[in-house]
């Protein structure tokens, strides 16, 4: 972002990607974000921190992306009463994040929605738990609010209520839909029920396990997460990957892009009648999954990616049984999507369901695979590679459908390019100087310094932005799902369907409610 | 839809035989033959994730595919707490979920029996207990069978399974009755 436009000084922020770091009071701050909606950059993430111990009051974070890379405004707010704008007039999915940034650290938007979005009664409404003087009660019992959902009224309208328990192997949210007949008016999202205080914890580990708890913010994206924490403090410590590391990074990143992509194509298949789909990709999925057992110890690469490097190295032997999976996989993803594609029953409940145009896509900041299918073309394995992408020539995969049958061919497109790159990788991956070439040791990082790891994991990108503290202790750590630039959207992607397409919907996006709730 | 056949004749039979159940996983042992006597081996299962990072969630899940071919051995999940015999539960135990457990627990009929999933199922795991966090499932609900891992394997999730219908007393398959006494229970569409 050209940051002088809104006039602004800038200066860089350790990281493996572009980024900016630019000091702004609340003026500068509205008219960035302005400036750089009008110039193409969409919001990432906004969160806040307590740095009243170092005489700099409460920070407001806010990190943007365009094409020339991130840019992080930090309003350094001096009092607890003081306000920041509401950024949600240009940036709506703003909204909750504010709404977030103000049960956990107190401090609030000028904004008319003062809703709390992750409090829900089990500690008081004034204590706010990522202040560095909270100290949580026993006495607090888990409390539970009735929450303000927006009603429609009028002739024949009913609510339906769903949840917190789903009624499948689901996370737990509220999801209260406004209903005629069949027909969905309304749905609104209440989330926050597996809040677990993970910002919290981060702040009582060291520097060198955080990537464990990263890994854990949404299981389904733990490489994605532990590399991108990994990213934030190798930029702080200033080292850089052993190249070989950096690829088996890539592949493991590729094989959770691949297995995700297969489980979600089977359920598909399933919500839309099509349980043959579900059998199939089921058993592709589990083949993924033994095969990364094999190769890398664990089913779901848990804790593999790790500050400095990977956990361990890959067997030659392990290469020829992949290319193997590669060939056959390719062969089966194939057969099943001219399947999938023959069948007008599931053609008949992909196609047209679900819509998210280009134009409110751009609005409210659709991100990842979904945000590619409504038009949204950008992927940071193309727009700024690290290495390996930087040599393996990421085809960028776009539509501008944006209904479920847009988003399950992206899902065949790019696990069938997820197959090439794994098989690339393969191929073409650097020996290691000696064999245990795929760690280095990492120095103890700085005190009070920020670090910005963000990587394209299945669902979009995942963020982590870390500050340390003294002694190889972790100040402040966020980690950022895409999820929550997509629950919004879902919102809108539902509006005039029918309630039984509602599945089919959700899970053509399959958001995280962990990787939100934290 | 020759496509079809065709592929499910190329890919076969994929189930594997079940594990034997892992005994070692029982913390409760209030398993009595009356209650294999009801439950026998028709098990249906209400799955609550409490808290979890999801990754419990997908294994779980893996347990219904060909492989593992969970339905096979006759489990099925279900979509009411008022259908199942068995909550399978995750953690950590989030406060914001705890409420929402207990009355899933008190939906249940009896002999409702509580299988904890994944280290934090078991000891709160890397969230352990705060502000947000309740920790293990048995501090809030009482807990039968408890199978750690993280996430634990599909094979070890059916070993707990079966430890919690059969393993303290194995019942001959032939002293059970015909039918099983559990309701119908429909599954209704997921969301």
């Amino acid at each position: 972002m050209d940051v002088s436009r809104p006039g602004l000084a800038a200066a860089a922020l350790p990281s493996a990607m572009p980024v900016k770091r630019c000091p702004v009071d609340g003026m500068q701050l509205l008219t960035a974000c302005r400036v750089g909606w009008e110039n193409g950059a969409q919001l990432v993430a906004l969160w806040a921190c307590d740095d009243r111990d170092r005489d700099r009051g409460f920070t407001l974070n806010v990190v943007l992306q365009d094409e020339d890379g991130f840019t992080l405004l930090e309003y350094a707010m001096p009092r607890e009463d003081s306000v920041y704008p509401d950024l949600a007039a240009v940036f709506p999915a703003a909204n909750r994040m504010q709404r977030a940034a103000f049960d956990l650290v107190g401090i609030a938007a000028q904004a008319d929605d003062q809703r709390p979005w992750v409090w829900q009664a089990s500690w008081p409404i004034d204590r706010y738990p990522l202040r560095r003087d909270f100290e949580a009660s026993p006495k607090w019992e888990p409390g539970q609010e009735e929450y303000p959902f927006v009603r429609v009224e009028g002739d024949g309208v009913h609510e339906i209520p769903v949840g917190p328990v789903h009624a499948g192997i689901i996370e737990p949210g509220q999801f209260r839909f406004q209903v005629v007949g069949e027909k969905v008016l309304r749905l609104e999202e209440r989330l926050g029920f597996v809040h677990k205080g993970i910002e919290k914890r981060f702040e009582s580990m060291p520097l060198a396990e955080g990537h464990r708890l990263a890994g854990r913010v949404s299981g389904d994206s733990t490489v994605a997460f532990s590399w991108a924490y990994s990213q934030a403090l190798e930029a702080i410590s200033g080292v850089a990957p052993p190249p070989r590391a950096a690829w088996l990074r890539a592949l493991a990143l590729e094989r959770e892009r691949l297995g995700n992509h297969l489980g979600d194509l089977g359920y598909l298949g399933n919500d839309a009648g099509f349980a043959f789909g579900l059998a199939q990709f089921s058993r592709l999925k589990e083949d993924v999954l033994r095969a990364n057992r094999a190769a890398f110890g664990h089913r779901l690469l848990m804790d593999y990616v790790v500050p400095g490097g990977v956990a361990s190295d890959f067997a030659p032997k392990h290469a020829s049984a992949m290319r193997a999976e590669c060939a056959t996989l390719g062969r089966e993803i194939r057969t099943l999507r001219g399947i999938y594609d023959d069948h007008d029953g599931v053609q008949d409940r992909f196609r047209n369901c679900g819509v998210v145009l280009p134009a409110l896509a751009a609005k409210l900041g659709l991100t990842g695979f979904a945000g590619r299918a409504s038009g949204q073309a950008r992927d940071l394995r193309c727009d700024f590679p690290v290495p390996p992408y930087d040599v393996l020539a990421v085809r960028k995969v776009a539509s501008e459908r944006g209904d479920v049958a847009a988003r399950v061919a992206l899902r065949f497109d790019e696990a069938l390019e997820s197959l090439r790159l794994i098989r690339a990788i393969i191929d073409a991956m650097p020996e290691g100087a000696t064999p245990d070439a795929v760690r280095v040791p990492l120095p103890e990082a700085p005190a009070y310094r920020k670090g910005l790891g963000v990587v394209e994991g299945w669902r979009g990108p995942a963020l982590v932005v870390l500050e340390t503290g003294p002694a190889g202790t972790i100040r402040r750590c966020h980690p950022h799902d895409p999820s929550w630039l997509n629950w919004p959207v879902l919102e809108h992607a539902v509006i005039g369907n029918i309630v039984p397409d509602f599945p089919l919907i959700n899970k053509s996006f399959n958001l995280s409610y962990s990787g939100h709730d934290l | 839809m020759l496509h079809i056949l065709r592929q499910i004749a190329r890919t076969g039979i994929k189930s594997e035989a079940p594990p034997a159940p892992d005994s070692e996983m029982i913390v409760l042992s209030r398993l009595q033959e009356r209650i294999l006597r009801v439950l026998g081996r028709a098990l249906t299962i209400r799955q609550v994730d409490a808290g979890s990072c999801n990754g419990c969630e997908l294994e779980i899940h893996a347990l219904g595919n060909p492989y593992y071919n969970i339905e096979g051995l006759g489990i099925k999940f279900v979509a009411s707490p008022r259908h199942a015999d068995l909550l399978l539960v995750t953690g950590p135990v989030s406060k914001h979920m705890a409420i929402a457990l207990k009355r899933t627990y008190d939906a249940t009929p009896e002999p409702r029996l509580v299988v904890a999933v994944g280290d934090c199922g078991c000891t709160g795991g890397i969230f352990g207990e705060s502000y947000a966090s309740l920790g293990r499932v048995a501090n809030v609900i009482p807990v039968d069978v408890e199978i750690p891992g993280c996430p634990p394997t599909p094979t070890a999730l059916l070993q707990g399974i079966l430890a919690a219908i059969s393993a303290a007393a194995p019942a001959p398959v032939s002293s059970l009755p015909t039918g099983t006494d559990t309701p119908p229970s429909p599954i209704t569409s997921s969301m």
